[in-house]
């Protein structure tokens, strides 16, 4: 005959199991609470107005963050406009027109693999396919086709070498297939039926897809994309290397330029000697950290107020 | 035995026009039981054929789902589809508006025509058939969009409309499906907003507002209630003026009130078709008989 | 009534139906980019490895023989992987015991417990976190954590000898491991808790009306029902630490050896990427190449374990209906 275990004993064990639950949990919020609280205290002294609109120097007191603040906007904008639409038309593709079959179980998979890529080797793909080009326009600094004038907005050299365009593209490979799947999840959201009810009526499936289920999955679409631009901005290994720049005086002006990013800053003056260049650096991630807050508040607020049920 | 069935003068407030409705006669019918109030006797106009079946058969890779059937649908009237479940008739719907295209397995072999045009034909336009050819669904579909954006839908993929003319067909659409007086002050509301018999509503004025020739109903009241349910049984007999209307339905007393012509379908096949009366009295078949008291399904 | 059918003027069906075979054709290339990028991957790194490989002083079964790691190191060069693999293995490992189980705990608690309150407030921060750029990370390692553990050295004396010391110096493995801990936990968290949640509630209401406490519940049906999905998110959040850069390259050192101490110095893999890459290392040599084999062998282990959280995804995965 099996012994019988007391109610008591197994009711402590309950009770045992919450508290261990409630100290993880809040074992996870303590470092968060820690890491932001320090780093604030380090940096809010030097966060300053001439903080953001200073240029790099030998001293901290007169290092600000405006070029690698421009330098991120540029890369980032950059990677958005290509990774958006390109990812967003994969997922459409994927979910809505493309018959079920083993090639297209293949790109799914592929897709996800992709996923799983250290951002490094992305860093590594593009350098090699955008900077540097296969070496196809030959090596060197002066090799390869330059058209129009360096100082105009529409200037463009091939290779592109260590530009705003080479990381921009290096950036969008880091986040399409996250675009992708996330585009993918919204568009699965969408119930079948009402896709039924509009090829009933005569549509065609882009009809379909144009006229009633791309608005309908449109705010988990914004969502998904703003996360991954999130990512995006806070991205640092696969631009280094690509070949942000170090120290740059420059903000960009063109395509082509050379470009730094916020991460990497962070990352430079992490790693200086100086105390007063370690301030700096966190002074410089509470402002990332605003815009991560920013991005992931417009993500959240989209997904509170625009996202109705469908059914 | 057969019971006497009068059209009372029914003035539907929404389109305005007459019809007559269904005395409910509680005579006995088969084995003792209560004959189903048949409540449809055909117009005037004789039947023309709107939809010829003959000998078609249809698989889902290598299941066969249909067994040869031979059927005539008449037009603007309404046929019912019954049997008990898993026996066909929803497949049958789906093949004459080609809505089984969507199933990579789906096949079928035989002669499928609506007025002489082979609906089984690769070079078929889809797109010009589903205009023709509605359907309803079993659970009410509108889309994430306004009531007037729902109905205008379908008439936006196939014609260009200005501001005016577009009004003019989704009021139209839903003084047809009897919905306007409900809506009319909130056609920018969103579709969500309405109850499940709205909704029904609704997606039968969208279906219309296209201009289709035949109505597919796949058991369009199962998902309501019975106070919604009686609504859109009488709205099937206002539309059946105009539309050929082909309802599936697993309620057989249903198809008694609402239909002209019923097909009972068991296991893939066509049993018996005939006049409801006929069917629900004095069926041929015993299966028929069987299914119609009860007895089964 | 209205004939609705003469209202409207026609639209071309030709110019639609070319359009629309414009578009879908401009999607299904768009479809095909991300093959593209897959094969570009193999091919460049193959070729520099390749190319790595060709180098005199290099050979295969050096790379996965020699147990020494030292490129910059003038006239004898070695090349050895397993100094940098056991790098990124001490790292990932310290970091998967702080993430996994508490990651797994706080999932259970969030899908098991945590009423709406507290999710409000739970959800958002973790979100948060995941956010957080691994820069950051990699700075509160070098500059929070460190310190922190340099405070136990006196402590640990004893522990080492004067060969192998026990002493968290500027750069570390331990504090490195945290700091990724912190960041991949997350990830742990949010994957477990969508496996938990889907496991339907008729199978926790069975358990309940058993008789079953709120962790007999929990513990004994909802992860094991769950469990392909669990372990989908560890191999998944594992991967995520194999592959990440910053906060090694900040934090961990550079100094590539074989060791266990957390209190030493190390490379990862993507520590020595970075080194290279980000340095002088003319393009072409030998220490440039390098960095590219590391790459593919790096590349090369995050597939595998993708691979295999798919696969355990696929084939383990409870269908509930």
């Amino acid at each position: 005959m099996a012994t019988p275990r007391s109610a008591a004993s197994r009711l402590l064990q309950n009770r045992a199991f919450l508290w261990l639950c409630l100290i993880a949990t809040n074992l996870a919020i303590l470092a968060l609470a820690i890491l932001l609280i320090s780093i604030v205290w380090q940096g809010w002294s030097t966060l300053d107005g001439d903080f953001l609109a200073q240029r790099a120097s030998r001293k901290p007191e007169n290092a600000g963050i405006l070029v690698p603040l421009l330098g991120s906007v540029w890369v980032c904008a950059i990677c958005g406009l290509v990774a958006l639409p390109l990812g967003v038309g994969t997922a459409i593709y994927l979910e809505e027109f493309a018959r079920r079959t083993r090639f297209t179980r293949f790109v799914q998979t592929n897709i996800l693999n992709l996923a799983g890529v250290p951002s490094i080797v992305y860093g590594i793909l593009g350098l090699t396919a955008f900077a540097r080009m296969f070496g196809v326009f030959g090596v060197g600094a002066d090799a390869g086709i330059q058209l129009g004038d360096q100082d105009s907005l529409f200037y463009l050299r091939l290779p592109f070498g260590s530009s705003v365009l080479a990381g921009g593209l290096t950036l969008m490979l880091v986040i399409l297939p996250i675009v992708i799947i996330s585009t993918q999840e919204a568009l699965r959201a969408i119930p079948p039926s009402l896709r039924s009810g509009s090829l009933a009526l005569g549509a065609t499936t882009w009809q379909t897809v144009w006229g009633m289920t791309l608005p309908a999955a449109v705010p988990g679409i914004m969502t998904g994309s703003i996360l991954a631009m999130s990512r995006a901005i806070g991205e640092s290994a696969p631009l280094l290397v690509v070949g942000s720049a170090l120290f740059l005086m420059a903000t960009p002006n063109n395509l082509m330029s050379d470009f730094s990013v916020l991460p990497l800053q962070i990352f430079n003056w992490a790693q200086r000697p100086q105390a007063g260049f370690h301030d700096l650096a966190a002074s410089a991630i509470i402002v990332q950290l605003i815009v991560l807050l920013a991005f992931n508040g417009v993500a959240v607020f989209i997904r509170q107020k625009l996202q109705k049920p469908l059914l | 035995m057969t019971t006497e069935t009068r059209r009372a003068g029914h003035m539907n407030p929404e389109t305005g026009t007459t019809t007559t409705a269904g005395s409910k006669s509680a005579q006995h019918g088969l084995g003792g039981l209560p004959a189903p109030a048949i409540g449809h006797t055909a117009p005037a106009t004789p039947a023309t054929t709107a939809i010829t079946v003959r000998g078609f058969s249809s698989w889902y890779g290598s299941f066969q789902a249909l067994k040869k059937l031979d059927l005539d649908i008449p037009a603007q009237r309404v046929t019912a589809f019954i049997g008990p479940s898993g026996c066909g008739k929803s497949t049958f719907l789906r093949w004459i508006n080609r809505m089984n295209d969507t199933i990579p397995s789906a096949r079928a072999e035989g002669t499928l025509e609506l007025h002489g045009t082979d609906l089984l034909s690769r070079s078929l336009d889809v797109v010009e058939l589903r205009r023709n050819v509605g359907m309803v669904f079993q659970k009410p579909n509108p889309f994430p969009k306004s009531i007037y954006d729902n109905v205008a839908f379908g008439p936006r993929l196939h014609k260009k409309y200005s501001r005016s003319e577009l009004d003019q067909l989704v009021e139209q659409s839903l003084r047809q499906a009897s919905i306007w007086n409900e809506v009319k002050d909130r056609l920018h509301a969103s579709a969500l907003s309405l109850s499940g018999g709205q909704q029904q509503r609704l997606c039968i004025a969208r279906a219309i507002a296209v201009g289709p020739e035949v109505l597919l109903m796949d058991e369009p009241c199962s998902a309501l209630d019975p106070k919604s349910t009686l609504a859109i049984e009488e709205l099937i007999e206002t539309l059946a003026d105009r539309y050929t209307i082909v309802i599936v339905t697993h309620n057989m007393q249903q198809a008694a009130r609402v239909s002209d012509q019923t097909a009972f379908f068991y296991e893939g096949a066509l049993i018996e078709v005939g006049d409801t009366e006929k069917i629900f009295t004095t069926p041929r078949n015993k299966q028929t008989e069987d299914y119609v008291t009860g007895r089964f399904g | 009534m209205a004939d609705l059918t003469r209202l409207g003027r026609p639209k071309s069906v030709a110019v639609r139906r070319f359009r629309e075979r414009l578009i879908v054709g401009s999607l299904a290339i768009a479809a095909t980019f991300s093959i593209f990028v897959t094969l570009s991957i193999l091919v460049v790194l193959a070729r520099e490895t390749l190319i790595f490989f060709r180098f005199p002083d290099v050979s295969l079964g050096e790379f996965f023989g020699s147990l020494e790691w030292n490129p910059l190191l003038g006239a004898e060069k070695h090349f050895g992987i397993w100094p940098l693999v056991s790098g990124t293995l001490l790292v990932t490992v310290i970091a998967a015991s702080i993430a996994l189980p508490i990651g797994l705990v706080t999932a259970i608690y969030l899908s098991e417990y945590a009423g709406a309150r507290v999710r409000a407030v739970l959800k958002p921060a973790l979100e948060i976190l995941a956010g957080i750029p691994t820069v950051v990370y990699g700075f509160f390692a070098l500059m929070f954590i460190t310190p922190a553990l340099q405070k136990l050295n006196p402590a640990l004396e004893s522990l080492g000898t004067p060969e192998s010391p026990v002493s968290f110096g500027g750069y570390n493995a331990l504090a490195a491991g945290i700091a990724m801990g912190i960041m991949i936990l997350p990830i742990v968290c949010s994957l477990s808790e969508d496996a938990l949640r889907a496991v339907p509630r008729a199978l926790r209401d069975g358990a309940f009306a058993l008789g079953g406490t709120r962790f007999d519940v929990s513990a004994k049906v909802v992860v094991p029902a769950a469990l392909s999905g669990i372990v989908a998110a560890f191999l998944l959040a594992i991967s995520r630490a194999i592959g990440e850069t910053m906060i090694v390259a900040l934090a961990a050192g550079g100094l590539a050896r074989l060791t266990a101490n957390p209190t030493n110095e190390v490379q990862t893999m993507t520590g020595y990427m970075a080194q290279i890459f980000g340095g002088d290392a003319p393009a072409g040599s030998v220490e440039y190449q390098s960095s590219y084999a590391v790459g593919a062998t790096l590349f090369c282990i995050t597939f595998l374990l993708t691979m295999l959280g798919q696969y355990i995804l696929r084939r383990f995965r409870e269908e509930y209906d």
